[in-house]
């Protein structure tokens, strides 16, 4: 088949990478046609804080060169992607979506820039993000929001909602999110597009700028379940330089994205996730899913994770705790901004009046929450209660996988919120992450799809599947399966029902 | 849990080094005294024979071997520093010894 | 600055309080590669020349821990009688500074690796040597910060500077701190204890290979705690003298303390709880940050390394490894050699032990190796700075030596000078004597020939020696030796002359 010029940008990544192995088209051409269409609309979406064109172009020349010489190309080669600017890119700004940064040009590739350049993608460039991860609607970027292509008024998610919003605008075919409390499911779930966060060490963190370092895991994000294997597959692995690595062979995603399969599988329904709070249109589209699920031949059974209760406060005790080290190095000394240095002022004045001026009010917010509750005197009451909470949540999974094989629910209380909204109130931005935080306390994985629009207001809701560590390949199994039900309903993806820009 | 005062504000943004403005540090009084009494309810639920969990995943002795290889260059360094002297990174002065 | 009368004198501030100490070393680990990332360690390199992401602590990097850097911790806490921890965590100590990259440093907290030790060191007293037992709290590890140096202004010193440069070539240096419990019962020897225990930790480090403790170039840095008391009362409120960096500075800064805190107790004053730092040439501290409120380190786990938690196995296998422990060594050392406490101690302090040991093994005549080992050879290793184990001199050539003064081709005077054209380069033994014209004069006539010339230009000495007074003929035997330049054979001039003579003893 041949791949028509005008719809390259609404081709699925596994389609492009075949074509342009098989020649069909060029991966020069495939780049171009994504950087035109960033030029077209970004300036409304900006998902894009910085786009790297020729570097992208040099790379898929590369690519086609490669190609006609005869070497084998792997899955993705010449698909062009956006990465998320949480990480390190050699020689390319890496902001964090934060003014301390700006500017900065890191001496070295993360590894999943590294993962990314050695399967012969092309990165377009780095997207929008909540200053250094902290948020969940992309408002607090220093260099602006980013917006929902399903409509502009409207939030992308959070924190990686420049990377949800590239997918939903065709600008990228794939994209790199990095998830803590939800920072790639929140966001495909109101962009009506893919998110998985791997299992805690599935995929290096060198090179992720760390909000928090014990719940922040790097995955893939695309349109459709299969190309986020593909990316998955491509990402994921041990890497030597980081020691929570997992060293266990990476479940075969992209076998069970294939398969799609759910006959015999028991799914269990988090009670404690949905329900009250929990949008109408939401919890109608998820029930819908949860029926179409039983019809594929899956038993759903009702779950209860009682401790989950607790998720919300335990995680903005240990993020804020934790990013309050992670971002202490950001003083202006060694790279990045640097403040009041007029000779007079001393180096600790010159420390707080760069961290005054370069971080936000709610990276400032989390500053102290986490200085407060990494306090001597109050440690044990925070932090160290906070950590209890972790090891019971982790225990309402593993009795509940000793049960059922994954666990679903909405991923997101509610569809895309209006910019401004919620920007100031805190605990009201934070319930955003409701469902999605548990899952990075124990450290287990989960994937958002979409799985309609709220009739409401016609925006798309996410359903999460969660699965056991090191057990990704079950979210492809059920998310393959369930997507292919929707796709035959709708007859097409639900992403095709954005509006054009 | 008693509520926060603007001076613990203040001596958290000092901690933190953070140079809060006036407003901010009456701002943040309000908000940080919500969020934390909102999330002081992880007390409500642990008991002392909960072990604490810092790591999620059960991962124990992970070593590098003790092989030296060359790190950055140094002009590379250089063009990242917001200031450079005598191949060094400059500082403005320090008042405190450590 | 301090003045005469700040101060009581030593000993009667120990006349009236008793002294407690408590001493924290810090110890460079000589590794090939920093504590968490592949830079390389070497003293010296251009400034920031060995660094990468990991040390300098850019956003996004991450550390591993060095596989050697944990054995040498634990070998060193086996060799100290410690408990080895099953499980335990590195942890994030939170304070901003300019030579700590990331604005924390990894260290171990409520987790040592190694705890519960002890280390019995050795002081000479004038009724002999007395042990003392220094109880070991923990040894963990951690990493060092980069190196500031501070410029402009006239001092050179952090105050009054106009700003810092910072070189992080250091910053990641693996490094292990041992702490002790407090020292109590040393009364007036109470510096000498300090300062055997710091030598005896540097014996004891360079004996594992885990360190080369060399001290000029700072790997090795001790914070010193001192308090006083009244006898019976509960411990006084203690100091923290920081960075003193070599063994006579432990013993001066303690010293220094007792008599400082003495002075404030004895005016009615009160010892605040205070960080001090030592000068190096005053031999004094001076007030640094009062710890009053202390620092809030804001410590927890470091969620970027995961739990080290050495198996038995790995335990047993490190201790097989530990090598003769110094103490030990000595002893064994000073019984098969049959010689006193004090001079073994002049043999370890020369740094000789290994060298001797090593010449007697060879054959050496062991009188023969503690001599030339402690004191002609580490004469001119002191005089040229030198390690004694430098020196480019093998058990064969002090053999040869050896055999050159037993058949009398050489005195002593002679084989110094043969040790000293060795140290030059000036060939093998027989080529330093023959290059040197190193020999002793043994032909009769032409000692014959001196010895009537020194008679003839002394000659009231000669009337002596005839008269009976044999002890003067050193003064002719002195000529003698004069006249030849020291290649006679100073018994055999004094035999001839007393037959000249005809002069019996």
């Amino acid at each position: 088949m041949a791949v028509m010029e005008g719809d390259l940008v609404r081709q699925e990544a596994a389609v492009l990478a075949r074509a342009i192995a098989e020649g069909e088209v060029s991966a020069e051409e495939v780049t171009r046609a994504h950087l035109d269409r960033i030029e077209a609309v970004d300036e409304r979406v900006h998902a894009f804080l910085q786009v790297t064109g020729d570097a992208a172009l040099e790379t898929a020349r590369a690519v086609d060169r490669k190609r006609s010489e005869g070497a084998h190309l792997g899955p993705l080669a010449g698909v062009p992607i956006a990465v998320k600017d949480v990480l390190t890119m050699r020689g390319v700004p890496t902001t964090c979506g934060s003014r301390v940064l700006e500017g900065w040009r890191p001496p070295y590739d993360s590894a999943v820039v590294e993962r990314l350049r050695a399967a012969d993608m092309v990165i377009l460039g780095k997207t929008n993000m909540d200053e250094f991860a902290m948020g969940s609607s992309t408002e607090h970027s220093a260099y602006g929001p980013t917006h929902n292509p399903w409509d502009l008024d409207r939030i992308p998610g959070g924190s990686g909602g420049g990377s949800a919003a590239a997918l939903a605008s065709f600008e990228a075919p794939l994209a790199i999110g990095s998830d803590t409390g939800g920072s790639i499911r929140q966001p495909a779930a109101v962009t009506g597009t893919v998110g998985v966060k791997p299992t805690y060490g599935g995929v290096s963190r060198y090179g992720l700028i760390a909000l928090a370092s014990s719940l922040d895991q790097a995955g893939p994000c695309a349109r459709t379940v299969m190309d986020t294997a593909l990316l998955h597959a491509a990402i994921a692995g041990h890497d030597a330089r980081d020691s929570t690595s997992i060293s266990a062979p990476v479940p075969d995603v992209v076998a069970a994205a294939q398969r799609g399969d759910v006959r015999g599988m028991k799914i269990g329904l988090v009670k404690e996730l949905g329900g009250d709070g929990y949008q109408a249109g939401v919890s109608q589209r998820f029930n819908e899913a949860v029926e179409i699920l039983t019809s594929l031949g899956a038993e759903v059974v009702e779950v209860s994770c009682p401790n989950f209760e607790y998720a919300l406060a335990a995680y903005y005790l240990i993020l804020p705790s934790e990013a309050s080290s992670n971002l202490a190095r950001f003083d202006g000394m060694r790279y990045g901004l640097r403040v009041g240095d007029d000779g007079q002022h001393s180096v600790e004045e010159v420390m707080a009046l760069t961290r005054e001026a370069g971080f936000g009010a709610e990276v400032k917010r989390r500053i102290m929450i986490g200085t407060y509750a990494l306090s001597s005197g109050y440690y044990d009451a925070y932090y160290g209660q906070a950590q209890k909470v972790r090891t019971l949540i982790t225990r309402d999974f593993n009795a509940a996988f000793e049960k059922v094989d994954v666990l679903i629910s909405p991923t997101a209380p509610t569809t895309a919120f209006k910019i401004g909204d919620k920007v100031d109130d805190p605990i009201a931005m934070y319930l955003n992450d409701i469902a999605t935080i548990p899952v990075n306390l124990a450290g287990n994985t989960a994937m958002s799809l979409p799985v309609g629009l709220a009739p409401e207001d016609g925006l798309p809701v996410g359903l999460q599947i969660m699965a056991p560590p090191m057990a990704d390949d079950r979210l492809y199994l059920v998310g393959s399966a369930l997507e292919e039900a929707l796709v035959d309903r709708w007859g097409h993806l639900l992403i095709e029902e954005a509006p054009a820009l | 849990m008693t509520a926060i005062t603007r001076a613990e504000v203040e001596h958290l943004a000092r901690l933190a080094r953070l140079q809060l403005s006036a407003d901010e540090l009456d701002h943040y009084a309000g908000q940080l005294d919500v969020i934390l009494q909102s999330v002081a309810r992880v007390a409500e639920v642990t008991a002392d024979d909960i072990p604490p969990t810092s790591h999620p995943i059960p991962v124990e002795n992970v070593y590098r071997e003790d092989v030296a290889r060359p790190g950055l260059d140094r002009a590379e360094i250089a063009a990242g520093a917001p200031a450079w002297q005598d191949d060094r990174f400059r500082v403005p002065r320090i008042l405190d010894e450590e | 600055m301090s003045t005469a009368h700040d101060t009581v004198d030593f000993a009667v501030a120990l006349a009236m309080f008793e002294p407690v100490l408590g001493i924290e070393t810090h110890v460079e680990l000589g590794t090939n590669s920093k504590m968490f990332c592949s830079c390389p360690t070497a003293f010296g390199a251009d400034a920031n020349t060995q660094v990468c992401p990991v040390c300098l602590g850019l956003p996004g990097s991450m550390p591993v821990v060095n596989r050697t850097a944990v054995e040498s911790t634990i070998r060193m806490g086996l060799a100290l009688n410690c408990s080895i921890a099953p499980w335990c965590r590195f942890a994030r100590k939170n304070y901003f500074y300019p030579d700590m990259p990331k604005d924390y440093q990894i260290s171990q907290y409520d987790e040592p690796l190694c705890f519960d030790g002890y280390l019995d060191v050795t002081v000479e007293t004038d009724d002999g040597p007395r042990v003392f037992r220094v109880e070991i709290e923990r040894v963990h590890m951690e990493e060092d910060t980069g190196k500031l140096t501070h410029a402009g202004g006239t001092t050179g010193r952090i105050h009054g500077a106009d700003y810092s440069l910072v070189d992080y070539n250091r910053a990641g240096i693996p490094l292990i701190e041992i702490v002790t419990r407090t020292i109590v019962g040393t009364g007036s020897l109470a510096p000498q204890v300090a300062k055997a225990y710091v030598a005896e930790l540097r014996n004891l480090m360079r004996a594992l290979g885990v360190s080369d403790v060399r001290m000029e170039e700072g790997s090795l840095r001790c914070d010193v705690n001192v308090s006083l008391n009244l006898p019976g009362a509960e411990l006084g409120t203690r100091s923290e003298t920081k960075n003193v960096n070599s063994l006579r500075s432990v013993e001066r800064a303690v010293h220094s303390e007792i008599e400082r805190q003495a002075a404030v107790l004895t005016t009615g004053g009160r010892v605040i709880q205070e960080t001090r730092h030592f000068h190096e040439d005053t031999g004094r501290s001076t007030s640094g940050r009062s710890k009053e409120q202390a620092e809030d380190y804001r410590y927890f786990p470091e969620p970027d390394l995961v739990p080290v938690a050495p198996s038995e196995e790995w335990i047993e296998e490190l201790r097989g490894t530990l090598p003769e422990l110094p103490a030990l060594k000595r002893a064994r050392l000073q019984a098969a050699w049959g010689i006193g406490e004090h001079e073994l101690q002049t043999i370890v302090n020369a740094g000789a032990l290994e060298l001797v040991e090593a010449a007697i093994a060879d054959g050496v005549d062991p009188a023969a190796a503690r001599k030339w080992w402690t004191g002609e050879l580490a004469r001119i290793a002191n005089d040229r700075d030198l390690e004694l184990t430098d020196l480019p001199v093998t058990s064969a050539q002090i053999r040869r030596v050896e055999e050159l003064v037993a058949d009398g081709s050489l005195n002593d005077k002679l084989a110094r000078q043969v040790f000293d054209g060795l140290i030059a380069g000036e060939g093998d033994v027989d080529a330093v004597v023959a290059g040197r014209g190193l020999a002793v004069v043994s032909d009769d006539s032409s000692l014959l020939a001196a010895i009537d010339e020194a008679l003839a230009a002394q000659p009231d000495v000669a009337e002596k020696i005839r008269g009976g007074k044999v002890q003067a003929a050193g003064a002719i035997v002195g000529a003698v030796m004069k006249t030849t330049r020291g290649q006679a054979d100073a018994a055999k001039v004094r035999a001839l002359l007393l037959e000249r003579l005809g002069v019996s003893e």
